[in-house]
């Protein structure tokens, strides 16, 4: 908890989102999500519909977006559970941010498995593009932060970068990313290696080789 | 011997070709699942006990019997559960992902033939917060496979009403603790409940509750189409079946394979991953099952079988077959202090041990890494695990202490080596 956001002065937070609502297509949207659960345990649904607030926030503020107080009020209200208890979960998963981030929230894996591929010098093109960990760009643009394994170890490093994992990184190739986002492009996402796919063997899969080319269907050799 | 293309069970695990259900079914899956089915529930059950399949989330126990624990009359005020744990977290892993972003219809269809040998009502799929274009896939997948029928109101034909719901979490690595799971599916904190009562009994929503990991779930179709004996025939005793292993780290090509259970490390190493990186005399350690597991030096693992029993004699485990591979040149304690910082950060801050243990231990580690301690920390640290171990409610403060007992057992000259290097207190007062 020592590294907990700074949380934004109230009155202003306030007066800037006391009016937040859904738009038509999220009221949409969230009515499915708290279908998904039975009745009565619409409770359920707080962690999808803070993701959905958080996107809305982000959608209007040209960021990856955050929850200001108000917006867990709307969402607490709305599945008819104290706000405590709302903003007991937004403050206990790391995904929802509780200050404001940049229009790209870089989220570099540090952990071990990053760490032993180089996580260091991803970390290093970030701060040569002038990237402090845990602090926003000036100009809004970047905020970066140290993740945790984000489950891509045989592709690693990686960084996730909003929606987007960008995988199998070093310094020049995250650079280059990065520059392709400062510039307005959209990098192409996934593994960063010419040539290979996925989570195969750089250099082509040892096994399953039918399966590049064509949908085999191996029934017929059992 | 190695594992025939013919019998892996992810043919499409790489992503070659669309994983949309008119691709999965030509490769074999949904198909006459409603037979499957029909063989009954307890037959059902049998067949994959039968077929030694023992859960792949990590502690193995025997997915067969875990369902058989379920009632067999569920009443109609308590329905079952099957909840699915997806909230694949653990340093290392990745196997799971790559089931749901390429072969998502093998994890659906499984979860309905679950769901109906336990006798479950719904099964809930609970996706980790940041697999984020995975849970897209896994979204429209589902989606998919209600709008053929297979899923809903008599579901694929078969007389039985289940639905699939899709969960995402939103980043908290206790989550894939499984009474942690089903608080955070109700809507709260992720933080484990005691056992008794074990999910089984009262889980989600109060309801008997079963929670198995994806590759468990998503195996079983195929399972029952080849038939209990043909899974056995894979691996040695008490360690059937196929895997899928994830290898990270120092090895020249970094990948996710299914292989055989029980193959030796270095077959599974020269033969997937282009050897270890700098020849297999560079080798120094392995994590062989994702960060919670004891490291093991390299003269033990190069030829140990890569299975839950192979890996318990030398004192690791398999865990979820993730192995971190380590060479000559790695800090192997920063390595294990960075283990340490990442269960300091994912501790749910619920029983003390763990959470002011982990952030003590990561802080001695660090300074261990400098070498900026005094020889007799190394057993104070020692101590401390020890103190954290078996005291939480949950694994988390195993998870945290097993890595740095696993140091301190194999690596203790090269700790006192660098406590030495700085000038150590008691070395400098002789």
């Amino acid at each position: 908890m020592a590294d907990a956001p700074l949380i934004p002065d109230e009155a202003e937070t306030r007066a800037r989102w006391g009016v937040f609502a859904w738009t038509a297509e999220n009221a949409e949207k969230a009515k499915g999500v708290i279908a998904r659960y039975p009745a009565g345990r619409q409770r359920s649904a707080v962690m999808p519909l803070l993701d959905l607030a958080q996107r809305q926030v982000g959608a209007e503020t040209q960021t990856q977006g955050w929850l200001p107080v108000p917006v867990i009020e709307y969402v607490a209200a709305q599945l008819d559970m104290p706000f405590m208890r709302a903003y007991e979960v937004a403050s206990f998963y790391t995904m929802y941010n509780l200050a404001p981030v940049g229009r790209y929230h870089v989220q570099v894996c540090g952990t071990t498995p990053c760490l032993l591929r180089g996580s260091d010098d991803v970390m290093a093109a970030c701060k040569n593009r002038g990237m402090t960990k845990g602090k926003t760009t000036p100009d809004g643009l970047f905020t970066l932060t140290e993740v945790e394994c984000m489950g891509t170890c045989t592709n690693a490093p990686m960084v996730q970068i909003n929606d987007d994992n960008y995988e199998d990184l070093d310094f020049d190739r995250m650079a280059a990313i990065l520059d392709a986002l400062a510039a307005g492009e959209t990098p192409k996402a996934g593994t960063q290696i010419a040539g290979r796919h996925t989570s195969e063997p750089e250099g082509g899969p040892t096994t399953l080789k039918e399966m590049v080319k064509a949908n085999h269907d191996y029934r017929k050799e059992w | 011997m190695s594992l025939q293309d013919k019998d892996r069970i992810f043919t499409n695990i790489y992503g070659f070709q669309p994983w949309n259900l008119k691709s999965a079914q030509m490769r074999g899956d949904w198909d006459k699942t409603k037979d499957l089915m029909k063989r009954g529930q307890d037959a059902i059950i049998e067949e994959i006990k039968a077929s030694g399949l023992r859960g792949r989330g990590g502690a193995g126990f025997p997915t067969g019997l875990k369902w058989s624990f379920m009632p067999k009359e569920p009443r109609a005020d308590r329905p079952s559960f099957l909840v699915i744990n997806a909230d694949e977290s653990e340093p290392g892993s990745c196997k799971d992902r790559e089931i749901i972003r390429h072969d998502p219809h093998k994890l659906i269809e499984g979860a309905l033939i679950a769901g109906f040998a336990m006798r479950a009502r719904a099964a809930y799929i609970y996706i980790r917060g940041e697999f984020i274009r995975e849970a897209e896939t896994l979204f429209a997948a589902v989606q998919e496979a209600y709008d053929a029928g297979l899923l809903g109101k008599n579901a694929a034909k078969s007389g039985y009403d289940f639905d699939v719901f899709v969960h995402r979490g939103a980043g908290a690595y206790i989550c894939g603790e499984e009474t942690a799971m089903i608080e955070s599916l109700e809507g709260k904190k992720g933080q484990p409940r005691l056992k008794p009562p074990f999910p089984a009994g009262a889980g989600l929503y109060g309801c008997p509750t079963t929670v198995n990991n994806v590759e468990s779930i998503a195996v079983v179709p195929t399972i029952l189409r080849r038939g209990a004996p043909w899974f056995s025939s894979f691996g040695r005793e008490n360690n059937k079946g196929t895997k899928l292993f994830q290898i990270s780290g120092h090895v020249n090509t970094p990948c996710v394979v299914e292989e055989e259970m029980s193959i030796p490390f270095r077959e599974l190493i020269d033969k997937h991953c282009g050897g270890i990186r700098g020849g297999w005399d560079n080798l120094l350690a392995v994590i062989p099952g994702g960060s919670s597991v004891p490291l093991v030096p390299a003269a033990e693992i190069m030829d140990a079988p890569m299975d839950f029993d192979g890996l318990k004699a030398v004192g690791s485990g398999l865990g979820t077959a993730a192995a971190i591979v380590m060479d000559k040149s790695t800090d192997v304690v920063q390595a294990i202090s960075r283990i340490s910082y990442f269960y300091k950060h994912e501790s749910c801050g619920q029983c003390t041990p763990c959470r002011e243990g982990t952030g003590w231990m990561w802080r001695v580690m660090e300074r261990l890494r400098t070498g900026d301690a005094d020889i007799s920390e190394i057993d104070t640290l020692y101590d401390v695990t020890k103190q954290v171990e078996g005291h939480t409610i949950c694994a988390l403060g195993d998870a945290a202490a097993w890595p740095i007992q696993g140091l301190i057992k194999h690596f203790r000259p090269e700790i006192e080596r660098r406590i030495r290097d700085n000038g150590g207190v008691l070395e400098a007062a002789e």
